[in-house]
């Protein structure tokens, strides 16, 4: 019978059933960071267990990180204990870890591909919700808990119960100015932010076969926040051809038996679907969210919808609620707005052709006056490149800060945050009250150059008409 | 390592209004900068619980007549956004023992369950009978029975649902998995043994 690749990665690591049902999964990937990782290490000690495979667990820092502050200790005594805390966790337990010193630190998403860790035909765990970014080699990658953190760490599995396959197809070419981020954030405006529960999303269709693996990776990083546990896409050239030559890829022979391998786990033709759903790519515009969730997305031509337009007695309340976080008017355009920062980065949109595109459309421009804008590379490697490419003197020329590798203002646990009620252009991926690190905070995600042009208007605009891109 | 069987969860309860309750909104990031969950329960819901300036908004759960109530009620897509097993763990380390809501968000159910602190469904009219009684009167008791599957209170009986996975884990005593993982150790080895990639 024809099998999704979902089916065939979960198959070939399934373990055993348990007593309740559940499957004994196989992690064969699994990626720490210093957040959700030193509680699940003191588990382990509790319970006087070993990792059980401590060479397939990878390490890196990137949630606390200071990114304009490479000197320790850190400003922040807390900051500095979590940082000894995973150093010394990696060393007992003989774990690697990508520290800073090793010129491969970055947000653990951003990491992983990076380094050939992220293969496809593998399941991943993290405990990080945007696991799922990993999904864009073909991999099935889940974003766990602290618990399961242990789990993983103690014997390589986890338990799980299966999820069932939606197929979404994205056909065509997308318009010139709409990104990867549009794509995601119209698929979410579609199904709402739980609309995906219970599911494995494998993203298909020509607008999909013809992405970079950059671009592919935005959209499996944000399955989480339509509800979907895991998204991915089916592995093939574009895939093999990033792969090629990385670290931890395989080399020489195993090389050519991995690829046959990895090619073996793609969706076979003819494989069933618990669900499709289908996108025409020319529908899509550059969306921008209004409100609270990042479903609530809009095309920066649309109006932001008004509480009587609301569709029942929940809509409305949501609208209500969003549109008073965000200070916004109901039923106005949100093109025009003012924003008070500009961020760009994240495992959203923290990667080299990020930088690069936002780069080619600032050379020559300037943030608008009050405006604070910063560019965060996702990691040391992003930011080594941009600087041989001179992309960092662009952007800093252009007013934009540019700093080290991490997460930064995608969830402000550094000490990037939002100060008061500023309205911030973001490129990340969460929009939730007070993500940003304000608690009156607010948060416009978007694709890094619809940031770009809000960050040298100073409103919420449209990139194609900023900087002149053809809208054919 | 043995585990309790829990079949019924029974206490005061507490109904915390709204869809789409995120892990920031529980536990807001900040005070995610901890290497143990210890003390994360005094942070549970900060930001709806505190003004800007830290005065407190009055939270249903810092209304005195709900201090100690043990069972939170509130609406759909509860516990959405991220991973962080600190949200469970603060909500947990702040009293409660169980949550009835419309539905769960999937991260947020798992790591709920594996605490072995009962995350079920009800039918939103039916929450608002039982956040009705509560208002009623602060002391009613609860009961969420996930034998029967019915939540008990103030004389009424309302439909519960669960998951069976979780259901049937948290009644026999299996809701942490790890002593189970930790048998199948010898079966790991062996599907590791097929996967080329797993090779040290
Ligand atoms: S960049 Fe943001 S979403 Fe991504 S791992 Fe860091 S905090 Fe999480």
């Amino acid at each position: 019978m024809p099998k999704s690749l979902f089916q065939k990665v979960w198959d070939a690591h399934s373990v055993r059933k348990l007593a309740n049902g559940q499957t004994q999964l196989l992690i064969g990937t699994h990626l720490i960071h210093e957040v959700t990782s030193p509680q699940a290490f003191g588990m382990l000690r509790d319970l006087g267990l070993k990792v059980a495979y401590p060479h397939r667990t990878f390490a890196t820092v990137d949630h606390i990180i200071p990114t304009n502050e490479l000197v320790e200790p850190y400003a922040d005594p807390l900051a500095q204990a979590m940082m000894d805390e995973i150093r010394k966790n990696c060393a007992e337990f003989g774990i690697t870890f990508f520290d800073r010193a090793s010129g491969k630190q970055g947000v653990v998403h951003i990491v992983g591909p990076e380094q050939g860790i992220t293969q496809p035909g593998t399941t991943i765990a993290c405990g990080d919700s945007h696991t799922s970014t990993h999904g864009a080699f073909g991999a099935i990658a889940f974003g766990i808990g602290t618990s399961q953190v242990r789990d993983v760490l103690a014997t390589q599995t986890m338990a799980l119960g299966a999820l069932k396959v939606r197929r979404i197809e994205v056909n065509g070419k997308l318009r010139p100015g709409v990104y990867a981020k549009d794509v995601i954030l119209h698929i979410i405006r579609l199904t709402g932010v739980n609309g995906g529960t219970g599911f494995a999303y494998e993203y298909a269709g020509s607008t999909f076969d013809a992405f970079t693996m950059e671009e592919r990776m935005t959209v499996c990083n944000m399955s989480i926040e339509g509800g979907a546990r895991v998204g991915y896409v089916n592995p093939d050239e574009t895939t093999f051809a990033y792969l090629k030559d990385r670290p931890y890829s395989p080399k020489g022979a195993e090389w050519d038996a991995a690829v046959e391998r990895w090619k073996s786990y793609a969706s076979d033709p003819g494989a069933t679907y618990d669900d499709v759903m289908k996108i025409d790519a020319a529908d899509i515009a550059p969306t921008v969210t209004w409100g609270i969730n990042p479903g609530q997305g809009i095309s920066i031509n649309e109006n932001v919808p008004s509480p009587d337009t609301a569709t029942s007695a929940d809509d409305k309340a949501g609208i209500i609620e969003a549109l008073e976080y965000m200070k916004l008017p109901a039923g106005k355009p949100i093109k025009g707005t003012k924003i008070n920062v500009a961020f760009l980065g994240s495992c959203t949109n923290g990667r080299l052709s990020d930088f690069r595109e936002v780069a080619k459309y600032v050379k020559g421009r300037k943030v608008a006056a009050g405006v604070k804008a910063i560019a965060v590379p996702g990691s040391q490697i992003v930011a080594l490149q941009c600087q041989k490419e001179g992309i960092d003197k662009v952007l800093a020329e252009a007013g934009f800060e540019w700093r080290d590798a991490g997460c930064s203002m995608c969830l402000a646990m550094n000490p990037d945050k939002l100060i008061g009620d500023q309205l911030c252009a973001s490129s990340s991926n969460r929009n939730f009250k007070g993500r940003q690190g304000s608690i009156t905070g607010r948060t416009i995600l978007m694709s890094p150059v619809m940031v770009a042009a809000a960050a040298v208007t100073g409103e919420v605009a449209d990139a194609r008409e900023v900087f002149h891109v053809a809208n054919n | 390592m043995s585990l309790a069987k829990i079949t019924s969860v029974s206490g005061r309860g507490v109904y915390v209004p709204g869809n789409d309750i995120d892990t920031d909104r529980i536990i807001p990031a900040r005070f995610m900068k901890c290497v143990t969950f210890d003390g994360l329960g005094e942070f549970v819901f900060f930001d709806v619980r505190h003004t800007p300036e830290g005065k407190p908004t009055g939270h249903p759960i810092d209304k005195p007549q709900h201090k100690g109530a043990t069972i939170l009620l509130s609406g759909a897509n509860f516990g959405c956004g991220s991973s962080r097993e600190h949200a469970p763990q603060a909500i947990s380390k702040a009293g409660f023992k169980a949550i009835i809501a419309e539905n769960f968000a999937e991260i947020f159910f798992g790591n709920s369950t594996t605490l072995g602190m009962p995350c079920v469904t009800a039918a939103r009219e039916d929450i608002a009978k039982i956040a009705a009684a509560v208002e009623a009167d602060p002391q009613t008791e609860v009961t969420i029975d996930l034998v029967k599957l019915e939540a008990r209170f103030a004389g009424q009986t309302v439909k519960i649902s669960q998951r069976e996975s979780a259901r049937d884990a948290l009644v026999n005593g299996r809701w942490d998995a790890i002593g189970e993982l930790i048998e199948g150790l010898p079966t790991v080895r062996a599907t590791a043994a097929g996967l080329p990639y797993m090779a040290a």
